[in-house]
């Protein structure tokens, strides 16, 4: 099956379902008012982060939006630390001055969740001009969602990446909606044709199928590092969740997330497809269930004893030197 | 050491800090120019000349001309000086901020607060500033109060060659990132400029001129203009320190407080629009920090609340000049003798 290993399989399944557990924990633990601020969880997009990221390395860089908690697990973000910077804890992975929408971890390539929309596109056109500059051999890649692939900074970096030659791939995360408002409304054209439009190779992924996406982005991250220049990959997904905790969704059907429970679960057909052939089989994946549900129970547990930053975290990291 | 332009001095510390350090790069709209294009390679050098010849010695590797699209090459910018390069930027006209603020504010100016001091983002953005170029409200403004604003930023206001190098040398070491605004009616000016590299710390006044009655602090090109005010006044027995605080971000309070306490009496000169500008951000300071000193109401000298007007007759009204700066001075002088 494709390039990927028995290993690699178990290590693409825990990260899935790192991510599952881990949106899941914190929609609890946000319910119980536990969680200052406001998150955007990832539920339900598994398979795009982690199809994408297992076929990157550590000295290939990634930039995210405001629903980044999925592609910090994917690119090996420190799991603990995450959850503690959602809790706005000193030991955070930012040590509590970003929270949910700017978790970063620049030596495992991951360039920051970001709270402005379309934010990323542009600072990963900087990467892989890095990249390409100091010869590392990386790429980088621009996750946006529908509502970010609307805007100019976006459309920008798609013709920059482009005349630059960069060794980018933008991931489009189609999730159907923009906050509350429909991508089948607010997305002019269509996705695949706006990156022929820049003269790039696009291609429409069901984000649902752990196998699509991998396949899809290797095509493209290969391109990519091998001079050939930026693709766009259209993934069409589901969140679980509203757009922030809190959302009450009326904008959607009822029982529209419920079925799609049941029946686009990328968990489950990742579960299906590898246990049916026979690569790996249920009582491992049942297994790594387990440990993770426990390792994220462990997270939140440090997290809710951990300190919260003092007087003397307010005035630092500004500057370098000042 | 020769005389050299305020072009030549921005040139020459972008040419030795290339050659100093391969990380670092520029890019800009017409940087070198005429890619792609029929007619001459590096037909341009920037739109007013400024970075010409780097491309021919650097190569279009280290010389990226990008096209008409801030957002995504200041953007990228901030980008490639997060992850190993030391990019110098060109947004040709700050004016232009507007379509690419969000890659200086919220991006480049955050990562390090945001990310828990773990990023390191040694990005330049040179830009050219100022009225007096009959180039009317979209490419005349001074906008660097909007830059000082933002905690994380650095802002840099070289006021003469001499200063342009050396604090253009020291953006580019910097590990932070930097705003560095060039006014375009300097260009020209020409001064004595060491030709080996030289750094100018950020944060330190240059005392462009020293006496007992009177601080002018002046940024940019408001500063010659102080200058001849100092010289003139001087004649009349009028004694003026003249202050260029050269960047607004860090800005050396100390100075600023240790004048006023001499002198008594304090003129700013800010060619900023004047509601939230250096004026009234360095006239609070003083105010605050410094009252028991001051023998005389602080005076600001700025343009009127109004876009910057395309006429000549009008521009010339708009911006502060020498007369409306000598007759602050005077005004001031009227007090506490």
């Amino acid at each position: 099956m494709l390039q990927l290993n028995r290993d690699d399989l178990v290590q693409a399944y825990i990260r899935m379902r790192t991510i599952r557990e881990f949106e899941e924990r914190v929609h609890t633990e946000f319910a119980g008012g536990a969680i200052p601020g406001f998150v955007h969880l990832y539920a339900g997009e598994e398979a795009s982060a982690v199809g994408v990221c297992m076929n990157l390395e550590d000295k290939d860089y990634i930039a995210s939006t405001h629903r980044g908690h999925g592609h910090c697990i994917a690119k090996g973000c420190d799991v603990e630390a995450m959850m503690k910077e959602i809790y706005g804890r000193r030991e955070g992975s930012c040590g509590g001055k970003g929270g949910s929408m700017h978790i970063a971890d620049l030596s495992k390539g991951m360039m920051g969740a970001n709270g402005i929309v379309g934010g990323g596109p542009p600072l990963v056109c900087g990467a892989a001009l890095s990249a390409k500059t100091l010869k590392t051999g990386g790429v980088a890649i621009a996750f946006v969602g529908d509502g970010g692939s609307n805007q100019g900074t976006t459309l920008e970096s798609y013709n920059l990446a482009n005349v630059w030659n960069l060794p980018a791939v933008f991931v489009v995360e189609d999730n159907g909606y923009a906050e509350s408002t429909a991508s089948a409304w607010s997305v002019g054209g269509s996705q695949l044709k706006r990156a022929e439009a820049f003269g790039m190779p696009g291609r429409e992924v069901d984000g649902h199928d752990f196998f699509a996406v991998y396949e899809a982005a290797k095509e493209a991250v290969d391109r990519a590092r091998a001079g050939k220049g930026p693709s766009l990959l259209h993934v069409k997904l589901n969140r679980y969740y509203g757009h922030f905790e809190g959302d009450a969704m009326t904008y959607r059907a009822d029982g529209e997330v419920e079925a799609l429970r049941e029946t686009v679960d990328s968990l489950a057909a990742f579960r299906a497809r590898v246990t049916e052939t026979g690569l790996l089989e249920g009582r491992q994946l049942d297994d790594i269930d387990r440990e993770v549900a426990a390792s994220i129970g462990q997270a939140v547990t440090a997290a809710m004893s951990a300190k919260a930053p003092g007087e003397e975290d307010l005035l630092t990291d500004v500057y370098v030197s000042y | 050491m020769a005389k050299k332009s305020y072009r030549q001095a921005i040139n020459e510390a972008l040419a030795q800090e290339m050659r100093r350090d391969p990380t670092v790069i520029v890019m800009g709209e017409d940087n070198a120019g005429g890619l792609g294009a029929p007619g001459e390679d590096d037909a341009w050098g920037g739109v007013l000349g400024v970075t010409k010849g780097l491309m021919p010695e650097f190569g279009r590797e280290r010389v990226l001309d990008t096209p008409i699209s801030e957002s995504s090459f200041i953007g990228a910018a901030a980008g490639a000086a997060a992850t190993g390069l030391r990019p110098v930027a060109e947004l040709m006209f700050v004016d232009f901020m507007g379509v690419c603020f969000d890659q200086i504010f919220n991006q480049a100016g955050k990562f390090r607060y945001m990310f828990g001091g773990k990023a390191v983002t040694p990005l330049v953005v040179r830009t050219m500033y100022g009225a007096g170029f009959r180039a009317a409200s979209q490419h005349s403004q001074c906008l660097y109060p909007i830059f000082t604003h933002v905690p994380g930023l650095k802002v840099v206001l070289p006021s003469s060659p001499y200063e342009a190098k050396g604090l253009l040398i020291q953006a580019i070491r910097d590990d932070d990132p930097v705003i560095f605004l060039e006014h375009k009616v300097l260009y020209d000016d020409e001064e004595e400029v060491p030709d080996e590299p030289y750094t100018i710390p950020f944060g330190e006044a240059n005392l462009t001129r020293e006496g007992k009655d009177v601080t002018i602090v002046a940024l940019g090109r408001m500063v010659k203009f102080a200058n001849q005010v100092a010289d003139g006044l001087e004649t009349d027995g009028i004694s003026c320190t003249v202050l260029d605080p050269r960047t607004t971000s860090p800005l050396d309070a100390d100075s600023i407080l240790e004048s006023v306490e001499e002198t008594g009496r304090l003129v700013v000169v800010d060619e900023a629009s004047p509601r939230c500008n250096m004026a009234t951000d360095i006239s609070a300071l003083v105010a605050e920090q410094a009252f028991g000193a001051l023998k005389a109401p602080i005076r600001m000298v700025a343009p009127p609340h109004t876009p910057v007007p395309f006429a000549p007759e009008l521009e010339d009204l708009y911006i502060p000049s020498p007369e409306k700066i000598g007759a602050a001075v005077r005004e001031v002088m009227e007090h506490g003798a």
